[in-house]
């Protein structure tokens, strides 16, 4: 069975909704500013990808305003995108044909560290009693299914900021068993101070004040990442009901493979470039046939070195196109299946953004990445890298369907 | 004397657990069990919260057993059934 994506919605830094944050990242228009949700002044690391312009209340019916971290706000918003974005009427389906899995990081933690705090300053009468499920990492999986009446295989992958290509992953598991429709992706955020300490524990994060340059990935000056909040929910759907529907069809997951990095100091290598491979292998296609790579892009120069190295060993220097458009969000953690919304945006149109403001790339990093303004390209297949602390490495290979449906052809 | 009457309970659970937009809490919902005015066992555990704290009274478990307006209002009042002037 294959599965392809009918449905995307997006919050993202520079864009809330799929069109504002395309037109704003093949503009290479950023969302990174300097920090305003929480009194960041103390801290080494001041810059963030915050989402301006989102009022829960414009989106979301109130009963759902006490119970809901913000990270669940954008991804309620992001999924009624998605699922309006496919077409689909999830009541004339099978009542257990619509799953959702989603990825987390960290879970809602604005919402959790707010009522630990109340806790623990005023006393257990002042805790919400949301808070017994509103800062879980399965919440937006749980907050979706709830709103949307989907009752299929549910489930939520927490690879920090690798989750979210995971989770389309496994989504794409659930389809090749039998669900015709999965609701799938990530949504993040921790913009909070609870959430923001430990990224700077892991000494990744960029100390640069400026906003231009505080994301720099492959380029000399790279100086750490910015985390961001936002992310994408896509629909996956079987390739034959999206037929039979006549839906829109953005592209096939064609490839799929997650590796885990050996334990520092043992010696042995990355498992990014073992990754990629899998991935590959899983798709059936060479690297020859890779037209572009949506990098991770961590902008931590070792971990850019390990990347540009896998994809000059896999397809030659300067071989493939390579951007980067993240660094107009920040790195969103299971947020990241953002990158594999752009990828199929990028698809579809034809057009590859920028990875804005990188100039170009470092010297050392012998690949093409794609800077300064869109690139025209004719795209046929992408491949997707997301990286998380700890390890993780994840790819995706996203093959756009050739065939145009008669709504395709309508719609044009 | 009842601590806690119609109106203020519709305030709370508006305030904390906001309402469902198919429902009109200002009618006459007194014996309209909670599921159909859009709440659930959690949402009455947050109004118990900030009933508790708010009005310093002590509830045990029951009042979140309750499956209406009026059973709750009765156990919060200490088994006073509220008086038709509170609806």
């Amino acid at each position: 069975m294959t599965a392809v994506v009918t449905g995307i919605g997006v919050a993202a830094p520079n864009g809330l909704g799929t069109d504002a944050y395309w037109q704003a990242t093949l503009a290479g228009r950023g969302g990174l500013r300097p920090l305003t949700r929480f009194d960041a002044s103390s801290y080494p690391s001041r810059v963030a990808g915050e989402i301006p312009d989102f009022e829960a209340a414009e989106h979301l019916p109130s009963r759902l305003l006490p119970q809901t971290d913000r990270m669940t706000r954008l991804a309620l918003f992001a999924a009624e995108g998605a699922l309006g974005d496919a077409g689909l009427r999830t009541e004339e389906l099978p009542r257990y044909g619509v799953g959702v899995v989603t990825a987390a990081s960290g879970g809602g933690v604005e919402f959790g560290q707010r009522e630990l705090q109340a806790l623990w300053s005023q006393g257990k009468e002042h805790v919400s009693a949301y808070q017994s499920f509103a800062w879980f990492y399965a919440v937006n999986s749980g907050q979706i299914s709830i709103r949307h009446g989907l009752r299929g295989p549910s489930g939520v992958l927490v690879t920090e900021q690798a989750g979210g290509i995971d989770a389309l992953g496994h989504a794409r598991r659930h389809i090749r068993r039998g669900t015709p429709v999965v609701v799938s992706g990530g949504v993040d955020g921790a913009l909070c101070p609870w959430g923001w300490v430990p990224q700077i524990a892991t000494g990744l994060l960029s100390t640069t004040t400026d906003p231009e340059r505080a994301y720099l990935p492959f380029a000399s000056d790279a100086g750490g990442y910015v985390p961001g909040e936002g992310g994408a929910i896509l629909v996956l759907e079987d390739d034959e009901q999206a037929r039979a529907r006549g839906a829109r069809r953005y592209g096939e997951v064609a490839g799929y493979a997650a590796t885990l990095d050996p334990a520092p100091g043992s010696g042995r290598p990355p498992g990014l470039l073992r990754a990629v491979r899998l991935a590959l292998d899983d798709a059936g296609i060479g690297p020859d046939e890779v037209d572009v790579v949506f990098a991770d892009g961590a902008a931590v120069p070792e971990l850019d070195r390990i990347e540009s190295d896998a994809l000059t060993e896999l397809f030659g220097p300067y071989g493939v196109p390579v951007t980067v458009p993240k660094s107009m969000t920040g790195r969103l953690f299971a947020g990241a299946a953002l990158d594999t919304a752009t990828a199929l945006l990028a698809i579809r149109d034809g057009l590859i953004p920028p990875t804005a403001p990188v100039d170009g790339p470092a010297a050392e990093h012998r690949i093409d990445l794609v800077t300064g303004a869109p690139r025209p390209a004719r795209l046929r297949t992408a491949l997707v890298l997301a990286r998380g602390y700890g390890g993780f490495n994840s790819a995706l290979v996203l093959r756009g369907c050739t065939d145009t449906t008669e709504s395709e052809e309508t719609t044009r | 004397m009842s601590v806690l009457d119609l109106p203020t309970l519709t305030r709370i659970l508006r305030e904390n657990a906001g309402v469902d937009e198919s429902v009109d809490l200002s009618g006459d919902i007194l014996d309209i069990p909670f599921p159909e005015l859009g709440y659930d066992s959690l949402a009455l555990l947050q109004a118990i919260g900030v009933i508790q704290r708010d009005l310093g009274v002590a509830l045990d478990d029951d009042a979140a057993s309750a499956e209406t307006p009026r059973e709750f209002l009765t156990v919060v009042n200490g088994g006073e059934l509220p008086s038709a002037g509170n609806a």
